[in-house]
């Protein structure tokens, strides 16, 4: 049976994994090498490295990361932050990476997913996209959720994947780093509007924040940062809550 | 030496470097030559199955069947698996290597496409490119065309409908999922390919 998937995600601020508060804030939480080994190694179905500054002047920086995470880990790795064309992407993938994920540019052109999938394949384009509840429909925001994208999530969703994308990575910014549970509505009327598998993304707090995007959001996967580096909560004991509670999952790892 | 296959078609880092952390001699190729100075021979593959038409204009085609008749020990990966069936669905006019009968179709409308997850295996007993894994062992999978059962079905997998998750006939070896994404069960699969 297909499990949900659990991914851990590094927000890498320079050469150090981060982590804010509805994208403010951030706290040092270690080297990103050493924190995906270790999550992989409690059970993390799959590793994301954000570059969340993403600034031209440290992609060496990034790629060096990129490399040296790769280098031990044998589970999905994708990486994304700053890439605005096909040989940012390229220089990720050849730096070891199996994905990438891209946000803003994605928007900006749209065609820049299926220029990617062309080259690496649809199952090796991540569509990122960071929302927020705005009059009763959900609206994307771009530069790292600075800007309002005057687009509607679902709506983009839709396309995204028309064009090629392989997977949506969806972030509530109104849940990111709270803590309080992932946005179900969200998450649902995504995965509703699209074939493509969706991340979940933004809030993770507890085993039962994650029983009820899987349920009631039907997401097919859901990332968190904050829980995992703080050892607010164990992956491999999330997944026994989770398997107790008939949600499919690899276990054992 | 184990030959990796590149035909334009994705990015083999992955594959390479989990070969080269179990300690095999690695060399990734586009010269159909090099097929015949190799040991053993990984055909790995993403995406669409239009892309296998690059065998044919660079005459890897002819060394990778050459290469399997012979016994060479060969192990396909994804679409690299698909192409060892007789063909697929997603571009009749490209021809498989038909060594395992029956064609890659996709999955009923009842489940979502492309299958991307860690799913189980229900493994078959005698296969020595699965040997000692155990039942139920979870894998990466990433696709949206699957291969049919067949007597050379050595490990199934369920979604929407029961398709083969690896094949093996005498030395020729195929995997649907991702056994370099695939944590310690994938790598063990690598390593029993390596003393193959």
């Amino acid at each position: 049976m297909l499990t949900k998937r659990i991914i851990a995600c590094l927000d890498m601020d320079g050469s150090r994994v981060v982590k804010g508060v509805r994208f403010k804030n951030l706290r040092d939480a270690g080297d990103p090498a050493e924190c995906a080994t270790a999550h992989a190694r409690s059970g993390a179905d799959e590793i994301v490295l954000l570059d969340i500054t993403a600034t031209s002047g440290n992609r060496n920086t990034l790629l060096d990361a990129v490399r040296a995470t790769a280098r031990s880990l044998f589970v999905p790795f994708t990486v994304g932050g700053g890439i605005r064309q096909l040989e940012d992407a390229a220089a990720v993938f050849d730096a070891g990476a199996d994905k990438i994920a891209i946000n803003s540019a994605a928007v900006r052109d749209p065609a820049l997913i299926g220029k990617i999938a062309g080259r690496f394949g649809s199952q090796a384009v991540v569509v990122a996209i960071d929302a927020r509840k705005s009059q009763g429909s959900f609206e994307v925001f771009v530069a790292g959720g600075r800007v309002p994208a005057g687009r509607d999530a679902i709506q983009w969703a839709r396309e995204a994947a028309a064009c090629g994308a392989g997977e949506i990575l969806l972030t509530s910014m109104d849940r990111d780093g709270t803590q309080s549970g992932f946005d179900c509505e969200l998450v649902r009327a995504v995965a509703e509007a699209v074939s493509i598998p969706v991340i979940a993304s933004g809030g993770a707090g507890s085993a039962r924040d994650f029983i009820e995007v899987f349920r009631d959001g039907r997401a097919d996967a859901a990332l968190a940062a904050s829980i995992f580096h703080f050892g607010l909560e164990d992956i491999a004991e999330l997944k026994r809550e989770l398997r107790d509670a008939s949600i499919p999952v690899r276990w054992p790892c | 030496m184990i030959v990796i296959v590149d035909y334009g078609a994705g990015n083999l880092n992955s594959v390479k470097k989990a070969f080269t952390y179990l300690g095999a001699e690695i060399v990734v190729t586009d010269q159909p030559k090099m097929l015949s100075a190799a040991d053993k021979i990984v055909f790995p593959g993403v995406g669409h199955f239009s892309s296998l038409r690059a065998l044919d204009r660079s005459g890897l085609r002819g060394a990778l069947l050459q290469a399997a008749s012979t016994g060479k020990p060969f192990l396909g990966i994804c679409l690299g698996m698909q192409w060892l069936f007789e063909g697929s669905e997603e571009c009749i006019e490209v021809a498989g290597a038909g060594i395992f009968p029956g064609k890659c179709r996709q999955f009923p409308s009842s489940v979502k496409s492309p299958h991307v997850g860690w799913n189980s295996l229900t493994v078959q007993p005698g296969s020595r490119l699965l040997r000692d894994l155990a039942q139920d062992s979870f894998v990466y999978y990433t696709h949206s065309f699957h291969a049919p059962l067949v007597a050379a079905t050595t490990a199934a997998t369920e979604y929407g409908l029961q398709f083969a998750g690896a094949v093996e006939r005498g030395n020729i070896f195929g995997v649907q999922f991702h056994p370099e994404k695939s944590g310690d069960v994938g790598l063990s699969i690598l390593k029993n390919f390596c003393e193959v």
